[in-house]
Parts: structure tokens; C-alpha cells; sequence
């Protein structure tokens, strides 16, 4: 990743409200772009685009069960995103989202089949840590790869999607399908319900929000702490901002990458193990949704911060259940959100060479007031 | 199982092994061109996927194959076009920005084929030319020269990429981009331009990757016709060692992998089809994991260059 402005603004030591305000100011104007786009193809396809846009917003935020399903859809966003905010932090980019939820899924479905009598307290948060450790696992071969043969980690992490997929799609066809299924005849790919000791509980009743978007929003909290107020984190954010300085400061640069790519694929996990948790309740085909992508944008958008990505993913679930209700409502097809989606990262990513500029200039406009003072 | 030891066998699987190699070809020779001059591009997939679609509409609509290969090239050189304006004039962090290009085509093309075409459909794309003489030789005729004019491209490719790089003061330009761009804009090269012809090159190659698909191998479009194929050719590149040659070793083996795991499906060779799929992708990480180290890859890959910076 491109040096971050508020590592600068540290060395003035003083809130920099307006490296903020940029901050914010340009990955916005990304996405109104992006929308404008997406508004001109809406007319190519002879659709109003405001008539479009007015269902995205109404169908995402309009209602009871819009808001709560935009929630639902933020959480695994989120959590994808706090392993790319860490990731992307120590110049390692994860794109192997989708096959850490994928493992994640698999391991949280697995384990409280297996430990179907464990009582709920006990049987919650080991599934939700064996969730985490799948992933994890799923992280640690591309980082283990690139820190001792230097493998780059973007196609081992591509690799390892396709094959979580297809680990997933033999799993649930074998020995993790349905019984019930089996016995109906349907054989339809999807696992047996999970034991409900281990549902996490709805927040509102009749909809799909859960405790799960809880432990996000507090995991955010703890990868703030991790990166801003911990060595380990401190010796991340190091490695990513200046490789060679953190290597002659004797930091161990291919560890602390692996680390991440580690950490990274671990929160991408609890996101899966969420999901059938949390949602589902079983282990399906298609239980990714694309998150692992879309999780990069919620991240971008953040501004690789864990806080940032909060909003950012709220905002960015918001498209994506908007997109289901345009769809239904217009007849659109919701492949339009991807491509936003995908336009949204090219003018974040684009736009971070203003983002730079505009950061020097500022610098260096506080340095000659400083001078002048002095 | 002792069919699978069947000359026919043998000759069917190396058939469709050179034509399943065709996309991974265009893709990743294009895709050397763009990282030999310091651009990765991630988005290579989305490009096929939109060029793939474009070609398959132009074809469905108008029968000719020719307007459809035209088709892709344009939408190869466009796509081309914004991928080298994120990354070379906004220098972009081009890993991501080639994520965002994925994305963007792959949403594209499912919302065209959605809208426009909406169920499968097949037209009839390239046919296969038999080659005089040298397709009349039993066996081997088969397997190399009954072929539609897009493979054979594909293998032409390999040494016009070589000759282009190794003996071409524009190979050599490229290439010095790639490496020193700092060193190669004091003598007077314009790095940008370079880069930005570099990238459209490797996108338009990727656009015919995809045409490949669309217009001669399966003749069809569905949503993510490509699965994934234009990431394996970002791999081969490494695993080519960004050679026009060794990325052809690296086609073949895997297509060959491909193409015997398809013919065991076909076969009835009890091997869930699942773990067929994988091992092409277990093939590429160990692959890359073997190859990473033998070569070195050009030094200011994934840099964007910035006049004044050291």
C-alpha cells in the first residue's frame, strides 16, 4: 500500500482534520462516479436511473428488515475487511477472501456436527475460534509461501479459493450432505442443519441479524487496538509503510508478512463461520456471496482503517441488498452492483496519488508556518 | 482403465490438450508484455470475460467470426486503456486496481449477457482448418494441425513474442522500462508511453484469450465463462519465467492436466470430478513455489514511476 497521511500527520503531532476531511472527500467522489457510470448504463438499458437508485437506497435502508439485512450483509464485509485493513498494512495484498470463508464455513459446520452435545456456551465460541483457525490455515500457506520461497502471495491466494471451492463442493456432495436429503431422495449440496445450541441469537425478531455483527463490530475495535497500540501491530503497520527501513530496524519482514496473511485469513474465517452460524445455519453452496471481493472494496473504502471499514462496509451492504431489491423491483440485473462495486476500487486506488499530493502540500504548508512562527 | 492406455486415448487427450492451452497462451504472452514493462495487470479475467461476451453477441447477431475477434481486440484495447490510466498516469497500487478491473468486467458481462442474451446460446465460431500435407500424417496430423485458426495463432504467438522482445528495439524498450524505468527516461525513453502501449498489448492479447473461448473452443457465453482462467495465465507468467518460451511449457503442462482430467470424466475413471478440478490449481501453487526463485523478475514490476523520485 501507498504510504498512509496520518503517518505523517503523527509528526506534527496534531489532529489533521483536514487530511481527514480528504480522506473521506475522495474515496466519496469514487463512488458518485462509480453510481454516474452505473446511471448511464442503467439508460443504455432504458432504465430510469433515478427510479433505480430511489429502490437501491429504499430496499437497503427503507425498512425494518432492509436496514437489519444490510446489517447482515456488512458483518462478513466487515470482518473480510479487518484482515484486508492488516493485510494491505504490511504490503500483502489477500485476495484469497473467498476461499478463507469458504474454510472457515466448512471447519464451523464440521466441528459442532461433530460436538453435537457440547452446550451452547461452550460449543459457540470454540466453533467461532475453530472457524477462525481454518481460515487462518488458509491464510498461513500463502504467507508461509511467500515469507520462506517468496511466492507471490495475489496468485497463491487465487489458487487457494478455486480449491476451497472445490474442497467445499466435494464435502458437501460426500460425507458432510445432508442425511435428510439423502434419505428424501433430493441429494440436495447442502449440509445438515447445525445443532441449535449453536445458532447465534437474533437481535430482531423475524429477521437474520444476529450477535454475529456484534462480535464484528467489537473484533474492529480489537484490530484498532492491535495495529495502533501493540508492537506487533506496530512492527505490521512498519513493514508495509517502509520494508527496508523496518528490515534494517531488525524487524522480520517475511514473518510479520506471513503473519498477516495468517491473521487476515482468520477474520475472513469467522466471517464464514458467522455466516452458517449466524445466518444459515447449515453449509451451502454459493455461502461466500463474493464477500471475500467485496470485502476489499468495504476495506479501500475505510481507508485500511478497522473504524473506517465500519461504515464502509454498512455502506457497501447497503449496495449490495439495494441491488437485490433494483433487481426485483426494475428488472435490472444485480451483476450492475459488481461492476460498480469494481469501479468504486479503480477510483479509490486511482485517486490515492491525489490523496498523496494534496498530503505533501499540506505538509508542507505546516512546515513553513511553522517557520515562519519561529 | 486399461483404456486410457488407447492410442486413440492418448491422441485425444494431447488434442485437447493444445487446444485447452489457446487462452492460457494469448492471456499470458499479453500478460509478459505488461509485467516485462513494470505493470501487473490482475484484471486479466475481466477482460476475457467481456471480451468473450463481446464477440460470442457480435457473432450471434451478425455470423461474422471475423467482426467478433474484432470485437474482443476493441474491447481488449479499451479495457487496456483504463487499466494503463489507473495504474500508469494515477500510479495506482496495481495489484488492486486490477481487482477492481475484475470485478468490473465480470459484472459487465454477466449484466450484457443478462440483458441481451439472457439464456446459453451456442453459434458457430471458428472451425477447424486442416493444415495440408502436415495433417495428412496419421496420428500426429491429429493432434497438431486439425485445428481452428485461433489455436494456431496462439502458437504462432510464442515466438513473434519472442522475436518482439529479445530482438526489437521495442522489446529492448520494454523491457528497460520494466527494469530501470528512472535509467531508461534519462536516455530519452518515454517510460509512460511504453508502459501504457505495454499494457494495451497485453489486454487486447487477453481479449482475444478471450474470444478464444467464446468463438472457437466452446462456442457458448454463461455468467464467469472464463472460471477463473485469466488468473492461472498471471500465474503461468511467473511460472514462464516471463519468457514467451517458458510460458508456453507452462500452457502445456497445464492444459495437458486439464485435458487428462476431462478425459477420465469421459472415460467414467472413478475420480471425483471435484478433485480433478483442484489439481490444475495444486499444479500452479506448486509450480510457482518450484519456479519463483530460478528466475528474477523485472526489478520495478508493480512500481509506478514518478519522474523526481529516486
Amino acid at each position: 500500500m501507498p504510504p498512509e497521511n496520518d503517518e505523517k500527520a503523527v509528526r506534527t503531532r496534531r489532529f489533521d482534520f483536514t487530511g481527514i476531511f480528504f480522506n473521506a472527500l475522495l474515496p466519496l467522489t469514487g463512488m458518485l462516479v462509480a453510481l454516474l457510470i452505473g446511471a448511464i448504463m442503467l439508460l443504455i438499458l432504458k432504465v430510469n436511473p433515478l427510479t433505480a437508485y430511489a429502490q437501491m437506497v429504499n430496499g437497503a435502508f427503507g425498512s425494518v428488515t432492509g436496514i437489519t439485512q444490510t446489517l447482515v450483509k456488512a458483518t462478513p464485509l466487515l470482518l473480510v475487511g479487518l484482515g484486508i485493513c492488516i493485510a494491505f498494512r504490511a504490503s500483502v495484498i489477500n485476495i484469497g477472501g473467498e476461499g478463507q470463508i469458504i474454510a472457515g464455513a466448512l471447519a464451523a459446520t464440521w466441528f459442532p456436527l461433530v460436538f453435537r452435545t457440547w452446550p451452547g456456551w461452550l460449543l459457540i465460541p470454540t466453533t467461532l475460534i475453530v472457524g477462525f483457525s481454518a481460515g487462518a490455515f488458509w491464510g498461513f500457506i500463502p504467507g508461509i509461501l511467500k515469507a520462506r520461497l517468496k511466492v507471490n502471495e495475489i496468485l497463491t491466494t487465487v489458487m487457494m479459493n478455486a480449491i476451497a471451492l472445490q474442497l467445499m463442493n466435494l464435502l458437501i456432495r460426500s460425507v458432510l450432505m445432508d442425511p435428510a436429503g439423502i434419505t428424501a431422495g433430493t441429494y440436495l449440496a447442502q449440509s445438515e442443519r447445525l445443532p441449535e445450541q449453536v445458532w447465534l441469537t437474533r437481535l430482531v425478531p423475524q429477521t437474520l441479524l444476529n450477535t454475529g455483527s456484534l462480535i464484528a463490530v467489537g473484533l474492529a475495535v480489537l484490530v484498532y487496538i492491535f495495529l495502533w497500540r501493540t508492537t506487533i501491530g506496530y512492527r505490521i503497520r512498519a513493514v508495509g509503510f517502509n520494508p527496508e527501513a523496518a528490515r534494517f530496524a531488525g524487524i522480520n519482514v517475511p514473518f510479520n508478512q506471513a503473519l498477516s496473511l495468517t491473521l487476515a485469513g482468520g477474520f475472513a474465517g469467522v466471517a464464514g463461520a458467522i455466516e452458517v452460524m449466524g445466518v444459515q445455519h447449515r453449509l451451502l453452496e454459493g455461502i461466500t456471496s463474493g464477500y471475500g471481493f467485496s470485502g476489499i472494496v468495504a476495506a479501500l473504502f475505510g481507508g485500511l482503517h478497522p473504524l473506517g471499514t465500519i461504515p464502509a462496509s454498512i455502506l457497501f451492504g447497503g449496495l449490495l441488498v439495494g441491488g437485490d431489491k433494483m433487481q426485483r423491483a426494475v428488472q435490472v440485473p444485480n451483476s450492475l452492483i459488481d461492476a460498480i462495486l469494481g469501479l468504486v476500487v479503480l477510483f479509490v486506488v486511482g485517486s490515492a496519488l491525489w490523496s498523496r499530493r494534496w498530503a505533501v502540500r499540506r505538509q508542507m504548508a505546516t512546515a513553513k508556518s511553522q517557520e515562519e512562527q519561529a | 482403465m486399461n483404456d486410457v492406455f488407447q492410442l486413440s486415448v492418448v491422441a485425444g487427450i494431447l488434442t485437447s490438450a493444445i487446444r485447452l492451452a489457446t487462452p492460457y497462451l494469448y492471456a499470458a504472452i499479453g500478460e509478459a508484455f505488461s509485467q516485462r514493462s513494470g505493470v501487473v495487470n490482475l484484471g486479466v479475467d475481466g477482460i476475457m470475460l467481456v471480451a468473450a461476451y463481446a464477440s460470442f453477441f457480435i457473432v450471434l447477431t451478425t455470423n461474422s467470426i471475423w467482426l467478433g475477434l474484432l470485437a474482443a481486440i476493441v474491447v481488449g484495447l479499451l479495457m487496456g486503456l483504463l487499466m494503463a490510466f489507473v495504474s500508469v498516469t494515477l500510479k495506482a497500487e496495481q495489484g488492486i486496481s486490477g481487482i477492481g478491473l475484475y470485478m468490473f468486467g465480470l459484472g459487465l458481462s454477466s449484466l450484457l449477457f443478462k440483458t441481451t442474451i439472457g439464456t446459453v446460446k451456442t453459434v458457430t465460431g471458428f472451425q477447424a482448418v486442416k493444415i495440408p500435407l502436415l495433417g495428412d500424417i496419421p496420428v500426429i496430423g491429429e493432434i497438431f494441425f486439425h485445428h481452428s485458426l485461433l489455436v494456431y495463432g496462439a502458437f504462432l504467438l510464442v515466438p513473434i513474442a519472442w522475436w518482439v522482445m529479445e530482438k526489437t528495439t521495442l522489446g529492448l524498450r520494454i523491457k528497460s522500462v520494466g527494469q530501470n524505468p528512472a535509467a531508461a527516461d534519462s536516455l530519452g525513453v518515454n517510460v509512460d508511453r511504453v508502459r501504457y502501449f505495454s499494457v494495451c498489448t497485453g489486454a487486447i492479447l487477453a481479449g482475444i484469450a478471450g474470444a478464444s473461448l467464446s468463438i472457437s473452443l466452446l462456442n457458448l457465453f454463461q455468467d464467469n465463462l472464463t472460471a477463473g482462467q485469466g488468473f492461472i495465465a498471471v500465474a503461468l507468467v511467473y511460472f514462464g519465467g516471463w519468457r514467451p518460451v517458458g510460458i508456453l511449457w507452462g500452457a502445456l503442462l497445464f492444459s495437458t492436466v486439464n485435458a487428462f482430467q476431462l478425459w477420465m470424466q469421459v472415460l467414467g475413471v472413478k475420480i471425483p470430478s471435484d478433485v480433478a478440478i483442484m489439481l490444475p490449481y495444486l499444479l500452479t501453487i506448486a509450480a510457482l513455489a518450484v519456479a519463483i526463485n530460478r528466475v528474477r523478475q523485472p526489478a520495478a514490476l508493480n512500481k509506478p514511476f514518478e519522474r523526481g523520485e529516486s
